[in-house]
């Protein structure tokens, strides 16, 4: 017998509506009265599970009547979380996705297809794996496939030596929290012969549910303090909203640096100065983020600048967090990437014995791009025992990072040799993805150039372009009436007229008065012609419209 | 004189360092064996963690199968594998950006697997409807779970917020809770009727409560982790009523729903036993349902599949909680994990024999393992063990001697621990203290993983066997 004819045709106000429109500022259409939800008709095909604008009207929320009485409301819930936005998967991706949507059903657009230059992910703009990370993965998934001739005989050893070390032999086995054993014996030799030789100890190794884990989890232990010793964490302006958006959520003072737009997005330490001298103030500044190369403004730092970074780090006691994901993704002439830690030891002990540094590397990035394994480390360099072990417990309330993950990181860091089987074929790959990378790297700078309005520094390193855009005050002025951020404004015209999704600058921080946009150099090389193409028509029409 | 001094005070309230040397031991343990050491027994024997495979469960092949398609889609081309593997693995990367199954997954999950999952509930439910925009999946429940208490423990409030949570219980949960600023209310379960969860003892948590913290929670877990309990229905009813008629927002945590052993006991979800109560609970009652790839027949803990299905959440609730789950993506293997899980191969289907087979020999197994557990442990003076009726554990009772508790109290070990850690020495078995998990005062327990082959069970129950005799004719 079927519950459903126990239920009340409004039984479905047991499962109460979800998102709604996060476009717009409040709090969604308020209409009186229930929503009725028969359970005999499936849910509205027309409701957007994932995508929050373009909610049909009809629709109601139960804010009015059910909200009260509520156990968890607005006003109930842990206020930190509000404060929590994330721009890359932000309002306007979610326009995109609805969009994709109003196409696949056949609503008629002034373009065919969605461009989706907003977040990181190679793999979903056509980037192809890496074939010998995949054979590994594949026989570690299914070992019957260790009998298999056609896999190669060191895509096989190391997936033996990595199930050898999981429980069980199996990759379902959870692992230690701090990670799996050999992979952390792994990274740090990679990292040895990464940094000349310096030495690296596995237990200062933790493996992490990407890069973004480890972040999040040195800023859990790290935040503390009331009032004017709160904890306040340096992060350079424009930013990976990851940071902003995990200070907002610990209630940690978020303090900013701004990178110099006209230096080519380089760092001056006078400007470190300057902000950590304000901040002190009014909180107690104990960190200093940075990203190498940068997200979203593809810096790469020069070594002058990584070590004077360490010494201002020294003088002034913070806690150095080097984000390094895009270590490999170095492009320009005369770049080069210098870990922080190699620096730091070649400055030698009187700050190598005293610097607490935590560098962070992952899978999702470089040449690999596997963001979906959420593969990642850290490295900790003298950090306190006290506070290691604390950190040790924090990690474990998470139980484990996920196995394949630490599995892919291990063949990232262990990959193949020369005279191994696999060794050309994975130099080709390698060498390939990242040509192409520096390849569109050029192209989006050189082309978005040539727009009157549009501003673009070299892309240096990683994988973004973040061009300055001028917009018109017309413009500006709408914005402000609609309560949008200019650049906002100015993506979402872009998305609706063709199709590109794109993220304000507005969503990175930038300095007052400008405005920015950041997008992505994956696409393959044709679509990308495409979209600069498109941009740079719009940014025309855009201009004439709002003169 | 490191700058770190000051850290987030919340850490220093999770406990868990007293016993995370008993791990650590058997890992050196393990070690030491490899190396050569002469020990009474040539393997060590870890059932501290219900974790199958790595307790000699193998995992299931359709699951493995399809995944290292979707890992490496050139197997696709031959048909080395069934072909429902290799159709599924096609449809799993169709769900997946670029076809890859190393592309981010959308915020809150992949569309398709989410309208898997919701038709999976509904079908578990008999019906009662289930909408993919209350559904979250993460990598593992253990992440929903933070999140959402995330969102519920305020901690810029005085007093505290407090949660109920079960006693024993599960222990990254109750660490959960503080590490987040919240306070722990333990709830005892009754041991002697099986674990069961008595309202009257709620009421008297809830009393404690008052004047220490604000309690806002009431976290079940169901089946019991460690205790093997499942609720009947009328339990899970009035504990829904006592939710209710307290304000409390359930937390529930059902990733053991596949796991139950006996006949006469039948899970039931909350979500169903709530709908089935009508309004106006089914109405108002605000919820959060766990499940995982984790434990069942699946067993995948290390791959980190899971999520959370809530219940009447304000709405604008859930925008944040979207925003909060969108900073962080989940693993695509745990989605594909998941989708295999809740989906799996149909009588008909080329894989289906072998799944059959694989998945009954687990049941057996397991039905095999606790009925040896309490015929033997009950046989033994000293140890005494409830019915075992779902879950991944066993957890039988220590009546230890007093000379024994003297003894510990002396090493300065809690006697459960003094008792574990004599039998990790002498007999290279791991199994876990109940201190782990909470217990009444001045009772001891030990905690065994029965998610193990059959032969390895009894190699446990061997070695423990002698090992309590001795122990207890030592300290009596």
């Amino acid at each position: 017998m079927s519950v459903a004819r126990i239920l009340p045709s409004r039984g479905a106000r047991l499962l109460a509506r979800g998102r709604h429109d996060a476009s717009a500022g409040g709090s969604g259409a308020q209409s009186p009265g229930p929503r009725v939800h028969s359970l005999t008709s499936p849910l509205s095909s027309s409701s957007p599970a994932r995508a929050l604008s373009g909610l049909p009207k009809g629709k109601m929320t139960e804010n009015g009547m059910a909200s009260r009485g509520k156990v968890l409301t607005i006003d109930t819930m842990n206020p930190t979380v509000k404060k929590v936005e994330y721009a890359v998967r932000g309002p306007i991706v979610q326009r995109a996705v609805q969009l994709e949507k109003e196409l696949r059903e056949g609503a008629k657009k002034p373009f065919a297809e969605v461009i989706k230059a907003n977040i990181g992910d190679a793999h979903a703009m056509g980037q192809q794996p890496i074939t010998f990370f995949r054979q590994v993965l594949a026989l570690c998934s299914y070992p019957e496939l260790l009998n298999d001739s056609t896999f190669p005989e060191d895509a096989k050893s190391r997936a033996r030596r990595i199930l050898q070390s999981c429980g069980g032999s199996s990759i379902g086995a959870y692992s230690a929290s701090q990670g799996i054993d050999c992979v952390r014996q792994d990274v740090a030799r990679y990292i040895e012969q990464r940094d000349g030789g310096i030495p690296c100890d596995p237990d200062n190794i933790y493996l992490t549910t990407g890069a973004s884990d480890g972040i999040v989890t040195m800023l859990k232990l790290l935040v503390c303090g009331e009032g004017k010793s709160r904890t306040g964490v340096m992060i350079s302006i424009p930013q990976y909203p990851l940071y902003s958006a995990a200070l907002a959520e610990l209630g940690a003072v978020q303090i900013n640096y701004y990178l110099n737009e006209e230096k080519c997005w380089s760092l001056d330490i006078s400007e470190l100065q300057r902000a950590l001298d304000e901040a002190r103030r009014h909180c107690n500044p104990r960190a200093l983020c940075i990203i190498n190369p940068g997200n979203p403004t593809g810096q790469v730092q020069s070594r002058q600048c990584i070590e004077d970074v360490i010494r201002f780090a020294a003088k002034e006691r913070l806690l150095l967090m080097a984000d390094e994901v895009y270590q490999d993704n170095v492009y320009a002439d005369g770049c080069k990437f210098h870990s922080f830690k190699k620096v730091l030891f070649e400055m030698g002990p009187e700050f190598s014995n005293n610097v607490e540094l935590a560098s962070f590397h992952s899978t999702s990035k470089c040449y690999m791009g596997e963001c979906g394994f959420r593969g990642g480390y850290m490295e900790i360099i003298n950090m306190d025992a006290e506070v290691k072990a604390q950190l040790t417990k924090l990690v474990s309330v998470r139980l484990c990072p996920p196995v394949p993950g630490q599995a892919l990181m291990d063949l990232v860091v262990n990959c193949p040799q020369p005279g191994e089987p696999s060794y050309n074929n994975f130099m080709k790959e390698r060498t390939a993805t990242l040509g192409v990378l520096a390849e569109k790297a050029k192209l989006t700078e050189q082309i978005l150039n040539t727009v009157p309005g549009i501003s673009c520094n070299p892309v240096q390193g990683a994988m973004y372009s973040f061009p300055r855009i001028t917009i018109p005050e017309k413009a500006i002025r709408e914005a402000k009436e609609k309560g949008q951020a200019p650049d906002m404004l100015y993506c979402m015209k872009l998305l609706e007229e063709t199709g590109i999704c794109l993220v304000p600058g507005s969503g990175f921080g930038q300095k007052e008065g400008t405005y920015h946009f950041r997008m992505t150099i994956l696409p393959a090389t044709d679509k990308l012609k495409i979209l600069l193409s498109k941009v740079k028509e719009f940014h025309q029409k855009f201009t004439q419209q709002y003169s | 004189m490191s700058l770190l001094r000051g850290i987030n005070p919340n850490l220093r309230n999770i406990r868990n360092s007293e016993l995370a040397p008993l791990g650590m031991r058997a890992w050196q343990i393990k070690d030491e064996l490899r190396q050569g050491a002469r020990k009474p027994y040539k393997e060590l024997i870890d059932v501290s963690s219900a974790d199958p495979h790595r307790a000699g469960v193998k995992p299931l092949s359709f699951v493995r199968q399809v995944l290292a398609v979707c890992y490496y889609p050139q197997l696709a081309k031959s048909d080395k594998l069934p072909a429902d593997v290799r159709q599924r693995a096609q449809r799993l990367l169709g769900t997946c950006a670029g076809g890859s199954a190393g592309s981010y997954c959308p915020a809150g999950g992949i569309p398709e697997i989410i309208d898997i999952v919701c038709e999976f509930i509904s079908r578990r439910d008999d019906g009662v409807p289930s909408y993919p925009e209350n559904i979250f999946i993460t990598s593992g429940a253990q992440r929903a779970f933070v999140e959402i208490l995330n969102i519920l423990v305020n901690t810029l409030r005085s007093p505290i917020t407090g949660v109920l949570t079960p006693c024993p219980s599960y222990p990254p949960g109750n660490m959960a809770v503080v590490m987040l600023g919240g306070a722990v209310v333990p709830y005892y379960l009754d041991e002697e009727q099986g674990w069961e969860l008595k309202i009257d003892e709620l009421h008297r948590a809830l009393e404690s409560a008052k004047g220490v913290c604000d309690p806002t929670v009431l976290y079940v877990i169901n089946p019991g982790n460690p205790t093997g309990h499942v609720q009947s229905r009328k339990s899970i009813e009035e504990v829904i009523r006592f939710a209710s008629e307290k304000r409390l927002f359930l937390m529930v945590d059902e990733v053991y729903q596949d796991s139950v052993f006996e006949q006469e006991s039948r899970f039931v979800s909350y979500k169903k036993v709530l709908a089935e109560m009508g309004p106006p609970l089914s109405h108002t009652v605000e919820m959060a349902s766990f499940h995982s790839v984790s434990k069942g027949f699946i067993g995948e803990c290390g791959l980190r599949g899971g999520y959370v299905e809530l219940v009447n959440v304000d709405p604008s609730v859930m925008r944040n909680l979207y925003t909060l789950m969108s900073r962080d993506a989940s693993t695509t293997t745990g989605q594909l994990a998941l989708d295999l899980m809740i989906n799996p191969p149909q009588p008909g289907d080329p894989s289906y024999p072998l799944y059959n087979e694989e998945t009954q020999y687990i049941r057996a197994t397991w039905v095999q393992n606790v009925k040896r557990v309490l015929e033997v442990l009950n046989s033994l003076p000293g140890i005494s063990c409830q019915p075992v009726k779902g879950g991944g554990y066993a957890l039988p009772r220590l009546h230890l001697p007093p000379g024994a508790i003297q003894k510990a109290k002396e090493v300065g070990m809690l006697p459960d621990y003094f008792y574990c850690s004599r039998l990790l020495e002498e007999t290279e078995l791991c199994v876990g203290a109940g201190s782990e998990n909470g217990q009444r005062e001045s009772t001891y327990h030990i905690r065994l993983c029965i998610t193990t082959s059959v032969d390895t069970m009894e190699e446990v129950l061997r070695r423990l066997t002698s090992f309590h005799i001795q122990f207890m004719k030592d300290f009596s």
